[in-house]
């Protein structure tokens, strides 16, 4: 049977699923509730400086699309809005109660060395496991200065990390803010000022949703809205996108990885720890459905890595990083084409009108017997894989590689790109 | 088992409260819940087997996505846009043997989309808002006769004041509907329905309706070739086949249209006579229909007997299968021999069973049996009155098969008259049948009347 145990940067627990900083895990009686779930750890709502902040109702929009609820979700919610020595004894008490499970503590403060000089000594106080450095919310604390604001430049970013190493002996982690051109600046910036790891993505930017009656975007806040921090499996592409730069950036390859964004079941967590991350973050599939949902994430991946003889996450983490490439690297020379199963087949047509309309006009619309038929066209197509993703039946469109009789070839070497290199 | 001489028919079999309840709405409108979910199963396929299933040609996949976006009235124009009668069709429409059967679905899951369902929840939706959402075109100056209120007529009438003509509907029954209003179960179209779509069909405008004028009697085909530019027929099939055996006569032999007719004007459903054990003969909807209201006015056994077995039947398996949740006993492979009555009366009726001989004709085996009954309904089919059509007019309209024979445009072998509906061989009798020929009919004398005008 795997072993789930998860020992990320000396914080140890006894599954990789953490709940993310976020509602649920604002308060002590949400976090009890996720232990007895069986949640392995838990990343403590952030705390900020007294006074505590004030939230606004209602503070969320949502995705929903063909009656799929909650595809994504944003919110407008700022930071825990308790006193901050009620968070510390409630803390203390569940790191106490349930000394097994992973407390990290999520923190924002200004970004002025004395403000984390002086929460720091009251986290360690409370026997938390280790810190997370918000420097990802894009909503209203950014407008103050903190969140993405700070994550956004690296030098805040490197320069924050370093006082938190200097004034704390927890392991820090810093959560990168996905609003920017190239995270690769800021994990860089993170690891020269010696964080023990990143997590990542917090929260997108965003407006989920115009109320057209209201002509304001949702969550209207009396007849306003603004734009609040996008999350759920709608974000986890880019998530996996962002955690892979890391992970293959020669600068912050092997810094370790918490991964945030989407994760709603064991196979997204297998994922995101084939392109190298140690831990999964959860937060909107458990408020889109409850705790009750890490059963499945851990006996799920438990038995995937047993199908697969993997004794421990170790053994597969990060398998997929050297398989993730640059566009230019990628065969040249090699060919797949679509086939249809015409006996899963049910007509529907998609794929025809897809490829007709929109792409290269290699599915053919027959009529054989008075009977619809959709074949593919091999000459015209060009394997885009646009009709497997639109084919409603599973395993009914596949692709199949065709033998070129060509060898590895990429654009670098290619004689069509003029900028090749001459080919010796 | 013995029986009273007198049979057992009574009124008020059952209370008030059961009777309304047995005659609500046996399939209630969708909520925009259910609706929104429901029209998430459609893949929205090309070139779609639904849409090439109905008889209108309503493009469902487009409707239902419009209802999936809340965009009702957009679906529902898509609707009436080939069916105007698309509200009673998405009533009563045989779906299992028409898009429904075709929807892709049945091949992965064995479970279609609901189209009816949601044809209904578009169509309701803008219904009830009183839109009628098609406006004429500019006057032709053309008059036109419609002979027969029915869906045919109301089709073709509608089609035909949309495009620019004048219309006169001339019906000979109170009320127009044809079986919408006389003839559909009572559970399939409630709170007057047939009714109301009229009315609402009406607003079109340019339609004239003269009621209680009966082609043959009040107003002959002649002279309404004379005084108009072009004549429809969709007087449906007015007649009713007979059982042709002795004692037809008797008191408890009825005819099932008759019946349904009387059940869906009364106004008081506990004054209709409700016999207490019923025999009904025929294998269509009309047999199910009436085999099923009967159960639910309060009969106590309702068998139906069809000399052929349950493929063979018109009625689809869905109606066989509800009548038979309703309680009604199904009896396939036996026909009706003789009828036993005592002063009068029905009491016992006489089936042999039956079977397909070498060569697949139906024969009786000689082999008899006799149901107990207070009422005989007869449900075995409709047929063409001929006489008003060529009786005396001075050109008669060819018949074939008891129906009028008409062309691809629904044109008869006058040429200035079309027929469409149940009165002509088009394809199979329902209500959206009605309605295409109605509209084929109207878009082909447009045609003709245009071309006259050049």
């Amino acid at each position: 049977m795997a072993d789930l145990r998860s020992n990320f940067v000396g914080i140890k627990s006894p599954n990789p699923f953490w709940l993310a900083s976020a509602p649920p895990t604002d308060k002590e009686v949400n976090v009890v509730r996720a232990f007895k779930a069986g949640w392995g750890g838990v990343v403590w709502k952030t705390l900020g400086e007294n006074p505590p902040v004030v939230n606004v109702s209602s503070r969320y929009g949502a995705m929903h699309v063909n009656e799929q609820r909650i595809i994504g979700f944003n919110n407008i919610e700022l930071i825990s809005d308790r006193p901050l020595e009620i968070n510390l004894q409630e803390i203390k008490k569940v790191k106490r109660d349930w000394p097994d499970r992973a407390m990290v503590v999520s923190l924002m403060v200004p970004c002025e060395e004395q403000s984390w000089k002086r929460i720091l000594p009251l986290v360690e106080e409370t026997g938390a496991d280790g810190i997370e450095l918000n420097f990802g919310c894009p909503h209203g604390m950014s407008e103050r200065g903190m969140g993405s604001a700070v994550g956004q430049v690296p030098e805040y970013v490197e320069m924050v990390a370093r006082w938190c190493k200097q004034y704390t002996r927890m392991p820090v982690i810093v959560k990168l803010t996905p609003n920017i051109t190239d995270i690769r600046g800021p994990a860089r910036a993170a690891k020269r000022g010696g964080a023990d790891a990143v997590s990542l993505i917090n929260t997108i930017n965003s407006i989920c949703a115009i109320d057209l009656d209201l002509m304001a975007p949702t969550p209207v806040v009396d007849g306003k809205g603004t734009h609040g921090g996008y999350c759920g499996p709608a974000v986890k592409p880019i998530a996996m996108n962002m955690v892979a730069e890391i992970a293959r950036d020669p600068e912050t390859a092997g810094l370790p990885i918490s991964a945030i964004g989407g994760i709603s079941n064991w196979r997204d967590a297998a994922e995101f720890m084939s392109l190298s991350a140690g831990t999964a973050q959860v937060c909107t599939a458990a408020m889109h459905h409850g705790f009750k949902i890490v059963d499945d994430m851990v006996t799920g991946l438990k038995n995937w890595m047993d199908q697969k003889g993997y004794a421990t996450i170790e053994d597969f983490r990060g398998r997929a990083i050297p398989n993730v490439t640059d566009w230019k690297y990628l065969n040249i020379n090699y060919k797949s084409i679509a086939q249809i199963d015409q006996d899963k087949c049910i007509k529907c047509g998609l794929c025809h009108i897809a490829c007709e309309d929109t792409s290269h006009q290699s599915i053919a619309a027959m009529r054989v017997d008075g009977k619809r038929r959709y074949e593919v066209i091999e000459e015209e197509c060009v394997g885009c894989n646009l009709c497997q993703h639109v084919c409603p039946v599973p395993e009914c469109i596949s692709m199949v590689s065709v033998d070129t009789g060509k060898p590895y070839l990429n654009w670098t070497q290619d004689p069509r790109n003029p900028l090749a290199k001459a080919a010796e | 088992m013995t029986q009273s001489a007198t049979p057992d028919i009574a009124t008020a079999r059952l209370s008030q409260g059961q009777l309304a309840e047995n005659f609500d709405d046996v399939k209630p409108v969708l909520d925009r819940k259910k609706a929104l979910v429901e029209s998430s199963r459609c893949y929205f396929c090309f070139d779609a087997p639904c849409q090439e299933a109905c008889p209108t040609s309503i493009d469902i996949p487009n409707f239902i996505r419009m209802i999936s976006t809340d965009n009702v009235r957009g679906a529902a124009e898509r609707i009436f846009e080939q069916n105007i009668l698309g509200g009673m069709c998405a009533r009563v429409c045989p779906t299992e043997i028409l898009c429904e059967d075709s929807c892709v679905r049945n091949t992965s899951e064995d479970k279609p989309v609901n189209i009816g369902a949601l044809q209904r929840y578009a169509t309701d939706k803008l219904m009830e808002q009183g839109v009628h959402p098609f406006q004429r075109q500019a006057s032709s100056g053309k008059q036109v006769a419609v002979i027969g209120g029915g869906p045919a007529g109301l089709s073709a009438a509608h089609r035909l004041a949309m495009l620019g003509h004048d219309v006169t509907i001339f019906e000979a029954k109170d009320k127009l509907g044809g079986l919408n209003e006389y003839g559909i179960a009572a559970y399939k179209t409630v709170n007057d329905f047939a009714q109301r779509e009229v009315d609402w069909l009406m607003k079109i405008g340019g339609i004239t309706s003269k009621t209680k004028t009966a082609l043959g009697r009040d107003i002959t085909l002649e002279n309404l070739r004379r005084d108009f530019d072009a004549v429809f027929i969709g007087l449906g099939l007015a007649g009713v086949n007979a059982l042709g055996l002795e004692g037809e006569e008797m008191t408890g032999v009825l005819d099932a249209v008759d019946y349904i007719a009387k059940l869906r004007q009364a106004q008081d459903k506990s004054k209709l006579p409700v016999g207490r054990k019923i025999v009904v003969i025929g294998g269509g909807n009309t047999a199910i229909d009436i085999a099923v209201q009967s159960k639910r006015l309060g009969a106590e056994d309702v068998t139906l007997v069809y000399r052929r077995g349950p493929d063979q039947m018109s009625a689809t398996w869905h109606e066989q299968e509800f009548a038979q949740v309703n309680g009604v006993t199904i009896k396939h492979w036996a026909k009706p021999v003789r009828l036993i009555g005592q002063k009068g009366a029905v009491r016992e009726i006489e089936f042999e069973y039956t079977q397909l001989d070498g060569d697949g004709k139906l024969m009786g085996t000689g082999e008899t049996f006799t149901i107990l009954c207070d009422v005989v309904f007869k449900a075995i089919g409709q047929k063409l009155v001929k006489d008003p059509v060529n009786g005396k007019a001075h050109e008669t309209l060819d018949l074939a098969g008891g129906k009028i024979v008409v062309n691809d445009d629904m044109q008869t072998s006058l040429p200035d008259v079309w027929a469409g509906g149940d009165c002509v061989a088009s394809g199979i009798d329902l209500t959206v049948q009605s309605v295409e020929d109605g509209k084929v009919a109207a878009i082909a004398i447009d045609r003709y009347l245009r071309g006259k005008n050049r």
